[in-house]
């Protein structure tokens, strides 16, 4: 049985696993994305919607190759995630939701990293970064813009 | 000091692997009791030891466990399912738990899969968490492999993010690919819960316990905590303190312990001016209330509670009107927007703690803010998303009255 297929079968309760494993191929779930995947899953097009924009981590516009989570929450925000946010728009010339010209990053805000104890805290794709600074940051986007 | 759940993890060390979990004794207690002692006997000795919710909840396992009928009044399928959408603000003991000793999880869900008589489990763990995704498959596939699991199918789930779906409804919603809100109790899960089949949800850290209190005992667990309290906790300190992390202690250990004997007290320059002992969904302690022991008991007769046991230190160099905006802004946000006064209740909140901050407040606000937690406290909300945020908020209103007073007086922030 081919990953379309095993999908299939399991409908409408495949959602998200779905949207996330078509999400990993093609970078974020575009309108025929989304139509396609209603379609093997059996399901309305605007049901799966629903599902699509209510999670965070699915990417309902084009994202950039890396994606920066920067935490937002109560220890990273004492401890200087603003300060950082603005050094990535130096850096960058990209705020919260958006994405560099070239595609290569886009920067979002996220919900608490569980790295309380090394905040402030980011990841950039899947990867963890703790106990940043404008230095560490730096070195982190390396030769990037 | 007795630690249980963190004794195998090495803080800058590799992952443990199946033989070096079964040389540290791992799944002694599954080889000995799984096919052999009745799964009620396991429900019981779980129910004696008084271990209760670690995610926020202190709920009693063994009743939880003891709500969900028995397989002769409920045949066909049967869910055990580990709560690891750990996404509360401050909070970070169930990561180093997966990303340390994933066995100890896979070991707890084998042996609690027993007792309840579930025959599918379910990990859901928030999509950020790679590490411990990676490390609590690969003990899964080892521990199969060394025909561990019996019967018995675990399945990793990834979550795509929403503070939400750590309520336990919302989570069996999610897993069912839904929209993750939560649904009406009753039923509760353990009756109808995942596909409207009978369903155990418990935290990481619960589930971590078992493998220990099936092996040594109901009176042992109980020994290892302070005074009348049963068990350690994974706590976890942050904020401006010198030595911020996880640190496994004997429940009821005091916050001043935690946050000077394990923390290292205050970063230098920096004082203590208040403390959320668990998480973004507990109210504030202050300075007087240092001494009270971190349980649910000692927590709630400081006016706070006890969460997830891992406390955020708000220092004397942080704004803390701008403190509470941060967490208002994260439960407006994560408001999953199915009942109105949480959807609509919360921004409400947050934009006036924003324009205090940014000296437009006017003397009303502070009227309108007190107002808030009778609207959105217990009982008047769909979930305790909402109540929890009014905690922090109704708890840090009068604690830092002066505070809000000389930003709407001074039209400005002193932080700033």
């Amino acid at each position: 049985m081919s990953t379309v297929e095993a999908f299939s079968v399991r409908g409408p309760a495949a959602a998200i696993d779905y949207l996330r494993c078509l999400q990993a191929e093609r970078g974020y779930i575009s309108d025929e994305t989304l139509a396609e995947a209603a379609a093997t899953l059996k399901m309305p097009v605007a049901v799966l919607d629903e599902v699509a924009t209510f999670y965070n981590l699915i990417f309902r516009q084009p994202v950039g190759r890396r994606v920066i989570l920067l935490c937002d929450s109560a220890v990273c925000w004492m401890m200087g995630r603003d300060a950082l946010q603005r050094r990535i728009f130096e850096r960058l010339g990209i705020g919260p939701g958006e994405t560099t010209a070239d595609g290569e990053f886009t920067l979002l805000p996220v919900v608490c990293l569980g790295a309380c104890d090394r905040a402030p805290a980011m990841m950039v794709g899947d990867v963890l970064h703790g106990d940043l600074d404008d230095a560490r940051l730096d070195t982190l986007l390396g030769g990037a813009a | 000091m007795a630690r249980v759940l963190t004794k195998n993890i090495d803080r800058n060390g590799k992952v443990l692997d199946l033989a070096a979990y079964e040389r540290a004794g791992g799944y002694e207690a599954v080889r000995a009791v799984v096919g052999k002692v009745a799964p009620e006997k396991i429900v019981d000795v779980v129910a004696e030891s008084g271990l209760a919710g670690c995610g926020g909840g202190a709920f009693p396992t063994g009743r939880k466990w003891r709500a969900m009928p028995s397989r002769a009044e409920r045949p066909g399928t049967r869910y055990f399912i580990v709560n690891a959408d750990e996404m509360e603000p401050g909070t970070f003991k169930d990561r180093y738990l997966m990303e340390g000793d994933p066995h100890q999880l896979v070991e707890g869900i084998i042996l609690s899969a027993y007792a309840v008589e579930a025959d599918e489990a379910y990990v859901f763990v928030r999509g950020e968490y790679g590490r411990a995704i990676a490390a609590v498959t690969e003990a899964i596939a080892e521990a199969e492999a060394a025909g561990l699991l019996g019967d018995l199918r675990i399945h990793v789930h990834a979550g795509v993010g929403r503070y939400i779906c750590g309520e336990e409804t919302a989570l069996l919603n999610s897993l069912e690919g839904k929209r993750a809100v939560p649904r009406a109790k009753p039923p509760l899960p353990m009756v109808s819960g995942l596909f409207g089949c009978p369903t155990v949800v418990n935290n990481v850290e619960t589930v971590c316990n078992v493998p220990h209190i099936v092996r040594h005992g109901a009176d042992w667990f109980r020994a290892l905590g302070v005074g009348d309290e049963a068990g350690t906790k994974i706590f976890g300190v942050s904020g401006r303190v010198k030595r911020p992390g996880v640190y496994e202690l004997p429940m009821g250990s005091s916050l001043r312990m935690l946050i000077e004997g394990c923390g290292g007290g205050m970063r230098e320059g920096f004082g203590l001016r208040a403390v959320l002992p668990g998480g973004a969904s507990t109210g504030f302690v202050g300075v007087e209330d240092l001494d009270t022991p971190m349980s649910v008991k000692g927590m709630a007769a400081a006016g706070s509670r006890l969460g997830t046991g891992n406390v955020m230190v708000l220092d004397d160099k942080t704004c803390p009107v701008g403190f509470l905006r941060n967490l208002q802004h994260f439960f407006a946000q994560e408001s999953c927007g199915w009942c109105a006064p949480c959807r609509d209740g919360l921004p409400w909140v947050e934009q006036i703690l924003a324009a205090i901050e940014e000296g437009e407040g006017r003397e009303s606000d502070l009227a309108v803010l007190a107002e808030m937690p009778g609207k959105m406290g217990p009982g008047k909300t769909f979930c305790g998303l909402a109540p929890g945020a009014m905690a922090s908020l109704e708890t840090g209103l009068k604690m830092f009255a002066a505070e809000f007073a000389g930003h709407v007086r001074e039209r400005a922030c002193a932080w700033a």
